[in-house]
């Protein structure tokens, strides 16, 4: 018996790799197993290497597993690509159609099944993937029974005998593989789990979920991988509560919509990626200096420009964090889990209104398009805050007067008046302005305005800036990260701890303002920190050396090329570093 | 009721003496009252330029947002409370340079706003440089020795993105003025106005005197049918697009509000930003 598994699908993108995958996860997550799925795929809808990995738990896991069970190869290129992840006793199971020849530098046995060839038989090739599914049951020894709900869902409007064939399919498939491996071979079969049923999904869609709960009630955005989803979800999930989405013509049109939205009242997103954001910054500071909230999401992908569109890369926190021209107070938070993506995109839209400034959820790839199984999303934690939006009536404006929109406050907080409401008429502008919202080039007048922004976000209320798993008093090794490396690092950590390490785990959520007080403690207790990130400068061990100094403690752990760390990474170089 | 002196602040604008923006201003004060507006009922959405600054001379909501962006500003706010009446504005440079895009796009879009573009053929705010509505010759900073450009033809433009409300102004024409402005408000789907406001200071080509003689009155066209597109076509081609009036108007067709399914009749501004746990509930249930 084993409590963990990975398995892997990969072939010819646009061959229904996807679909594999999405039927074999399914099933499981309804057995109660904890599932993290990642897609490796390009940037074409057509041809080229696609894989789909897996992992089967009966705890929660969060990282794409370092080695691999069972291959399931549509084509020689995916062994090629993808046999050194499989250990000693790893089964690739391949179509027999290709082929298929097994690296002589292997000790994994392999499996050629006809796929193609049953699916052909039964009715059409196209459920080859179906006969993969159940050549994976048999060496699981999972019955295929598991898999007759989700079959029913996804073809049930095809009628009921595209259903039965389906399912045919999948015993076609088992049936050929137990034969292949006979009675005595050793099956890989998984501890049984707790049967409860849990949400399984990509971080794009409790995205936008949570933008839904946090009130959000109208969306602009522009396609974009990898955040298209959180549209894709809101167009369908915004009008059966009188909202819309709107697909603008661009990235600019999509901001400065949303800016409108939010400037009428509504709570309002949009959300995209680095190339996106670059050309959203200008409204980023419009939204900034006429206290206008504003939710963007930014689901990072590697950059610069074009970059590698659909692969990780943490690569856009300083753009964030800076990014457009002149000073601006900001927000900008980084879920580490789907979960904290919920409960954070919600909270968002609190912070934008409370402190009328822009608020950035940063996503990234990984975090944004793997598919996992994650613990119940409670709505009685999402509270709706809209800070000083003015409610009540006002008394009427004397001398042709505007409403004092931004007037000089102690917090740095102006009451909020929103079009349509009787004696709130101000005016808004990007140009420097006084307490009416009136150009205001006085260098008096600039100095209370800019001050005032600021003072909006010096004691910033968030809950958990930082997430600590930090067990020790003193510690060998702080770890550091944001957004997804949480799961590799939480992984590594264990392997650390058990070499004998101490080894403590902080995680940044809100990256600005940045949170040195609470991370200046564990910073000074240990004796070595690694930054671990997806990027080639170190922005984040950058920022930290800028915010909790500790400059000659800090080791920069990078990776670019792509792909998310895996957890034996992390173990590797720590150890070499302590 | 307001009338035309509620509209009015206590900014002194900033134009110079002369200049066309001002009775574009005076036009939008008397058609809101005309229509009937509250002054909390209109927000102007205005672009970067001279003509930008439009925002701040009205007495009702304003915003001055960013060079090229009032349209999807504005769409944002109409978006937000359907029950206002929002007008974008601002400069040629404005709507038909930097955000040319956003115009085809809010006239195919047809939300029910109202655009005014104060069309002075030049940069002025920068000091005069060539716009996209100088003529092919036209000299100026940045075209020394004469444009070599087209200029662009934004009513012909209009017509062919699908526009429902075409019009075109001169800023000295108040009472006519007064009247499209009107007729964009009460137009169901996106009104396009285009207002020669002549530049006093850096355009010395297209004046006041030059618009007077070129500029003929579609009142006076023999004939002429607003509803007919293929008319207003050839008309604006004949006359090199010098005519002003109401050049088209589509009735038919809806405004995007009222084809958006699921969309809230009642401002959105006023949704009730909670969901009930069974709506949580159901939600949560399609990713398990």
């Amino acid at each position: 018996m084993i409590n963990q598994l990975s398995w892997k699908v990969g072939g010819q993108q646009g061959e229904g790799i996807e679909s594999t995958g999405e039927i074999f996860a399914i099933a499981l997550n309804r057995l109660g197993y904890y599932l993290y799925g990642y897609r490796h795929f390009s940037s074409r809808i057509k041809g080229g290497h696609t894989n789909n990995k897996i992992r089967v738990s009966t705890t929660q896991v969060r990282s794409i597993s370092d080695d691999l069970d069972i291959l399931v190869a549509f084509d020689q290129e995916t062994i090629d690509l993808n046999y050194k992840e499989l250990h000693e006793k790893g089964v690739i199971i391949a179509d027999a159609k290709f082929n298929p020849i097994k690296p002589e530098d292997t000790k994994a046995s392999m499996f050629a099944v006809p796929f193609t060839e049953l699916a052909t038989e039964l009715g059409t090739s196209l459920m080859k993937n179906m006969v993969a599914v159940g050549a994976t049951c048999a060496v699981l020894n999972l019955d295929i029974n598991v898999f007759k709900e989700v079959v029913q869902e996804i073809f049930g409007r095809k009628g009921q005998q595209v259903v039965e064939k389906n399912m045919e399919a999948i015993k076609s498939g088992f049936d050929n593989m137990q034969e292949h491996l006979g009675s005595n071979a050793e099956l890989m079969e998984l501890e049984k789990a707790d049967g409860k049923k849990r949400m399984f999904m990509i971080g794009n869609d409790a995205i936008a979920l949570g933008a839904l709960a946090g009130g959000c009630r109208f969306m602009a955005a522009y396609p974009i991988t990898p955040a298209s989803d959180i549209m894709e979800y809101l167009i369908k999930k915004l009008p059966p509560v009188g909202g819309a989405v709107i697909q603008t013509e661009d990235e600019i049109a999509a901001v400065t919509m949303t800016i409108g939205a939010n400037y009428g009242g509504v709570r309002a997103l949009t959300a995209s990626s680095g190339p996106g954001l670059s050309l959203k910054m200008e409204a980023i500071g419009l939204s900034g200096i006429t206290e206008t909230p504003l939710v963007i999401v930014d689901t990072q992908r590697g950059g610069p420009s074009t970059g590698l569109p659909t692969k990780q890369e943490q690569s856009d926190l300083m753009a964030m964090i800076y990014g457009t021209h002149g000073e601006i107070p900001k927000i900008v938070m980084a879920p580490s889990t789907v979960q904290e993506a919920f409960y954070d995109t919600a909270e968002a839209f609190n912070l934008a209104e409370e402190y009328q400034c822009p608020v950035i959820v940063l996503s990234d790839l990984q975090l944004s398009l793997g598919k996992q199984t994650v613990e119940p999303l409670d709505y009685n934690k999402v509270e709706i805050r809209r800070g000083k939006l003015v409610t009540e009536e006002l008394p009427e404006i004397e001398n042709k007067g505007y409403f004092k929109r931004y007037e000089v406050t102690e917090d740095g907080v102006s009451p909020r008046t929103v079009p349509g409401m009787k004696n709130g008429i101000h005016h808004v502008t990007g140009v420097e302005h006084d307490e009416q919202g009136k150009p205001s080039e006085s260098a008096l007048n600039r100095n209370a305005q800019m001050d005032k922004r600021f003072r909006k976000i010096e004691n910033i209320k968030f809950d958990t800036p930082v997430y600590k798993n930090a067990p020790h008093e003193e510690a060998d090794l702080l770890i550091v990260g944001f957004n997804s490396t949480r799961g590799a690092i939480e992984e590594a950590m264990g392997r650390l701890e058990k070499d004998g390490l101490k080894v403590n785990h902080a995680h940044i959520r809100l990256i600005y303002p940045f949170p040195s007080d609470e991370l200046l403690p564990l910073v000074n207790s240990a004796k070595k920190i690694v930054v671990v990130e997806n990027n080639a400068t170190g922005q984040l061990a950058n920022m930290m050396k800028m915010n909790v100094g500790n400059i000659e403690k800090i080791t920069k752990m990078l990776k670019y090329d792509g792909n998310p760390f895996l957890p034996h990474e992390i173990h590797s170089r720590c150890k070499e570093l302590v | 009721m307001s009338t035309f002196k509620d509209f009015r602040n206590s900014v002194k604008p900033n134009w110079c003496p002369g200049c066309g923006d001002f009775s574009v201003q005076a036009a939008i004060q008397r058609a809101a009252a005309n229509v009937g507006l509250e002054p909390e009922n209109l927000a102007v959405v205005s672009g970067i330029g001279c003509s930008g600054r439009i925002s701040g001379y009205i007495n009702s909501y304003g915003l001055h947002g960013i060079h090229g962006r009032s349209l999807p500003i504005a769409t944002g706010v109409k978006m937000a409370n359907r029950d206002l009446t929002v007008i974008a504005s601002g400069g040629d440079g404005d709507g038909y340079a930097i955000g040319m895009s956003h115009t085809i796009h809010a006239i195919r879009r047809n939300v029910n706003i109202t655009y005014i573009v104060m069309d002075n053929q030049i940069y002025g705010l920068t000091k005069g440089q060539t716009s996209p509505r100088s003529a092919t010759g036209f000299k100026t900073k940045s075209t020394p020795e004469g444009s070599i450009e087209q200029a662009i033809s934004p009513m012909e433009m209009a017509l062919t993105a699908g526009a429902t409300f075409v019009a075109q102004s001169f800023s000295t024409d108040l009472k006519d003025l007064t009247a499209l402005i009107e007729a964009g408000i009460k137009h169901e789907g996106f009104s396009l106005i285009n207002v020669f406001s002549p530049c006093v200071t850096y355009n010395k080509v297209n004046t006041y005197d030059w618009f007077k003689e070129n500029l003929t009155k579609l009142s006076d066209v023999e004939g002429y049918d607003s509803s007919n597109k293929e008319l207003a076509m050839q008309t604006l081609m004949k006359h090199n697009g010098l005519v002003t009036g109401l050049i088209y108007q589509d009735t038919e067709r809806k405004s995007y509000q009222e084809l958006l399914t699921g969309y809230s009749e009642s401002p959105l501004v006023h949704a009730d930003l909670t969901l009930d746990q069974a709506h949580f509930d159901k939600l949560v249930n399609e990713f398990m």
